[in-house]
């Protein structure tokens, strides 16, 4: 008796957790930039930012490349 | 090679940081709709400033232990190196600010609080640059740099959790938020705090080498 009652419960548990879920889906749906998405012109941001991202890496490398030469000299 | 394969290595988690983090979906919430992807820009500017920040108060303490003026130095440049990010996290916020809260600033405990700790180590490069003696220089400003760092804590933490605030993640616990993330948002969240941190690592890094060239006599 005892373990049907705990499966029971388990039962509902679980169908109250489905419940909420569902809930959860019907509400409006939250707005995102479907569009931006859909158009492509989201790579275009990707891509800009890349570019930047390549050029201050670029500089890092060579204040990097520039410190190793003087390193040598020094040493 | 050796040397070098975390700088290779900060490179390729912030491409994938960059581009996966505009492009992969992220979990869609009310009212922060896109803008979420901030979580993996502005967020990883204050965890460099952190990280930096707690760099630089050991290094501190250990010069105040050991009195060598190479730790000193160390702590100085991690100052520099986390106030610029400081500011970034600071101008990221604002700018974010400006579209989810009407305003760049509205003397939000999280912003407010986020000021007075930028502040304070700002003024402890003006307590620097005030003290012309070298070696009290030092002395002076790490002792303030062990207790900068210590009101940072509850800075950022403790008292803005204590009022109400617009910021997300500020009434839970600090780092619930990162707990929490749906694993959507840890994909790339997580590899984003690394990655910046690592980018503060290598310009430090280049700020040192820069300084030990300069004055070789300094650090050994």
């Amino acid at each position: 008796m005892k373990k049907i009652t705990f499966f029971l419960t388990l039962l509902m548990g679980l169908f109250m957790t489905l419940q909420v879920h569902a809930q959860q889906a019907s509400a409006p749906p939250v707005e995102m930039a479907g569009v931006l998405h859909q158009n492509g012109k989201i790579y275009l941001v990707v891509l800009v930012l890349v570019t930047i991202f390549a050029g201050i890496i670029f500089q890092l490398i060579r204040i990097e490349r520039k410190l190793n030469r003087l390193e040598q000299n020094n040493n | 090679m050796k040397r070098y394969w975390w700088k290779i290595l900060c490179v390729l988690i912030l491409l994938y940081v960059i581009i996966g983090g505009i492009l992969l979906p992220v979990p869609a919430i009310p009212k922060l709709n896109e803008s979420a992807r901030n979580l993996f820009f502005h967020v990883p500017m204050w965890y460099v400033m952190i990280v930096c920040f707690l760099v630089s108060a050991i290094y501190a303490l250990r010069f105040l232990l050991k009195s060598q003026t190479k730790d000193d130095l160390i702590s100085r440049e991690y100052v520099n190196v986390g106030i610029v990010f400081g500011c970034m996290g600071m101008i990221t916020g604002m700018e974010w600010a400006n579209i989810a809260w009407g305003a760049p600033w509205s003397n939000d405990p999280k912003q407010v609080s986020a000021l007075y700790c930028l502040a304070i180590y700002f003024a402890y490069l003006i307590l620097r640059y005030s003290v012309k003696d070298t070696d009290k220089q030092a002395r002076l400003s790490a002792v303030y740099n062990v207790f900068a760092f210590a009101l940072l804590v509850p800075l950022l933490f403790i008292i803005p959790a204590h009022f109400k605030s617009l910021h997300p993640g500020t009434d839970s616990k600090p780092f619930e938020a990162l707990y929490t993330q749906a694993s959507q948002f840890r994909k790339i969240s997580l590899p984003a705090m690394i990655g910046w941190i690592l980018l503060g690592v290598w310009i430090f890094n280049l700020r040192i080498r820069t300084l030990k060239l300069q004055k070789p006599e300094l650090f050994s």
